[in-house]
């Protein structure tokens, strides 16, 4: 891992930690960006952490660039020696596989596709050396994700799976980008997953979909009260696989405001995690069951 | 004091100077895409410069008012109407009530600020009410405005007519347009013959412009440097770990049409960007019509912050005329 900073134009200053994605870099840009946030530097508008890599904001008339530069630099050393644990939750997050809307979207849009022959999981599935599509659906949501930043568009989760990087799963976007992503739709990009938090264009592979709203500008939804995005970086989701019958009963449910996603609070320390990565997700999974 | 919308013209929504603080999450600054014209018809009416206004982009509205209100026009040139009778632009002028201001054909730029004394009063949405749809937020129910909306104002009867920016103060793009990058952020992916087509060539606007981004097309395809793609990536070399995006910031999507991000910029993404538009001149994207010609020009950060300088100039000397 080697940082690099460059500015972008004349307001933001940009961090990657490492080109290549891994929860080492990760946590070193979580850190970073938080190390930002408490040095409450004047000037400094936002902080948006990335995968691997993070930028701040800030307003050129009260800080100069280069000022701003050598702050952010300063502050490497203490993220280098900041603890890799986070106090977070794990999230159950029903999903809703080969689904019939995600289904007619990506047939809508098999010209844009790798393989116009087959559906994205057939796709992902033969890529990745599985025997079928239900195969690839369990080793998708067997073992629990990290999220790894949240943006794209209002409140979308990124999220990175808690295995092996032999085990990683890895799948190319779209040729060139739909138009049109039904709201929820669980999509898969290089090596991560993302929620759709809203319904328009995208470029990742279409899997399933989630009844369980993620972004409500209402916040009509019991677990949207306290604010309209629910995911933030360090949250951890485990898939739960569901059918037609479960969907439409959850959908039920948070239409009459009665859903209550499950939920169990967690640590996790990344040390104890890369020395042992079934055990560690076991105990999570343990946590989340007994939720 | 209401707006009664009776034809919404093409994508007119309510814009102010955005939502500050959001990006984090997905959620962008927005506000309008030329702020220097939406701050200059603030002044002109008498409103604080950050008041919510309409952007109207390519096309006028036809609204009639229920009082009398100062109203002024900046940005784009086109025709302005009161009852039929023309106004002049960057100028205030009166609307009493029951009249209808409406407008002609566009004549030149893309987007035209519609300031009303007391600004629009629409409810905020995380601290502005500047419309994002993609989020449904902002605006009148996060939307663009319809026909039937009736938008409230502050109702104030503002400066009244008469007052007015000077010509050499109206700030417009130039033929072809020039707008001035940073490079950074990713540049080191392009080769350098690559780095040098891209502001030698002559690019256009193409028609997918809009509040999220702005498309470019024409010049030369840019080539990158060699490499083995790092994990998570992607195979295609325009391809990185899905970062942070800058507004401003330049992406080549497979290495062939350009895409600025604006003011509803999607916050990160999996593709590399070459730098960024200065802060000077995002207002100027926002007047660029579809076809437009346009050269980028490199500078260095010294010259993004003259530019910056230059900028906040005009809008003081705008200030001082109107004070």
């Amino acid at each position: 891992m080697k940082t690099r900073y460059t500015f972008g134009g004349d307001e933001h200053v940009y961090v990657e930690i490492d080109d290549e994605m891994s929860l080492d870099a990760f946590f070193k840009s979580l850190s970073m960006s938080n190390a930002v946030r408490d040095a409450k530097i004047e000037g400094v508008t936002e902080i948006c952490p990335a995968n691997a890599s993070f930028q701040v904001r800030f307003d050129p008339d009260v800080i100069s660039p280069n000022e701003i530069m050598a702050k952010v630099m300063e502050l490497e050393h203490k993220a280098e020696s900041a603890e890799k644990r986070l106090t977070t939750r794990i999230v159950e997050i029903p999903v809703y596989y080969k689904d019939p809307w995600t289904h007619e979207t990506l047939m809508r849009f098999r010209e844009r596709h790798q393989d116009p022959s087959g559906t994205d999981l057939d796709y992902a599935a033969k890529i990745n050396g599985f025997e079928n599509a239900d195969d690839f659906i369990e080793a998708h949501h067997s073992q629990p994700w990290f999220v790894s930043m949240v943006g794209f568009v209002a409140g979308l989760p990124f999220l990175y799976q808690l295995v092996e990087r032999e085990k990683q799963l890895q799948v190319p976007k779209y040729l060139s980008p739909r138009t049109d992503t039904p709201k929820q739709t669980v999509g898969y990009g290089g090596c991560f997953s993302c929620i759709y938090s809203v319904r328009g264009a995208g470029g990742y592979q279409m899997f399933g979909v989630t009844p369980m709203p993620i972004y409500d500008p209402e916040q009509k939804v019991a677990h949207l009260k306290d604010f309209m995005v629910f995911f933030k970086p360090g949250d951890i989701v485990k898939w739960k696989p569901i059918d037609r019958t479960e969907y439409d009963e959850i959908l039920a449910a948070v239409e009459d405001g009665t859903y209550v996603p499950r939920i169990a609070e967690v640590e996790f320390d990344l040390d104890d995690f890369n020395a042992d990565m079934s055990g560690t997700n076991a105990k999570m999974l343990e946590a989340l069951n007994d939720a | 004091m209401t707006l009664k919308i009776k034809n919404p013209g093409l994508a007119t929504s309510i814009q102010d100077l955005g939502r500050i603080g959001y990006f984090h999450l997905g959620i962008p600054i927005g506000g309008a895409m030329d702020r220097y014209a939406l701050r200059a018809a603030n002044m002109l009416v008498g409103n604080d410069e950050g008041a919510a206004c309409l952007e109207a982009v390519f096309m006028g509205p036809e609204i009639e008012f229920t009082e009398t209100a100062t109203v002024a026009v900046t940005g784009a040139e086109l025709p302005i109407k009161v009852d039929g009778e023309i106004q002049d632009s960057w100028s205030s002028f009166v609307v009493k009530a029951g009249q209808t201001l409406s407008f002609g054909f566009l004549q030149s730029g893309a987007r035209i600020y519609i300031a009303v004394s007391g600004g629009i009063t629409t409810p905020e949405a995380l601290g502005s009410r500047s419309t994002y749809p993609i989020g449904a937020l902002g605006g009148v129910e996060g939307r663009a405005i319809q026909a039937g909306d009736e938008l409230p104002t502050g109702g104030t009867q503002g400066a009244g007519a008469g007052r007015t920016v000077a010509d050499s103060l109206r700030r417009k793009p130039d033929t072809p347009a020039r707008l001035r990058v940073l490079p950074g952020l990713y540049w080191h992916r392009l080769t350098d013959e690559a780095g040098a087509a891209f502001f030698e060539d002559e690019w256009k606007v193409a028609p997918e412009a809009d509040r999220m981004g702005y498309r470019f097309k024409g010049g030369r395809p840019l080539e990158f440097v060699d490499r083995e793609q790092p994990f998570g990536a992607g195979a295609d070399p325009s391809n990185i770990v899905d970062g942070c995006y800058s507004y401003g910031s330049i992406q080549v999507p497979g290495g062939t049409e350009p895409i600025v991000l604006h003011r509803d910029a999607v916050s990160g993404g999996g593709y590399f960007t070459l730098g960024a538009i200065i802060s000077a001149d995002m207002d100027l994207i926002g007047q660029l019509q579809p076809h437009t010609p346009v050269k980028f020009e490199k500078v260095d950060m010294d010259q993004s912050l003259a530019a910056r300088r230059d900028r906040k100039a005009m809008l003081e000397r705008i200030r001082q005329d109107l004070s």
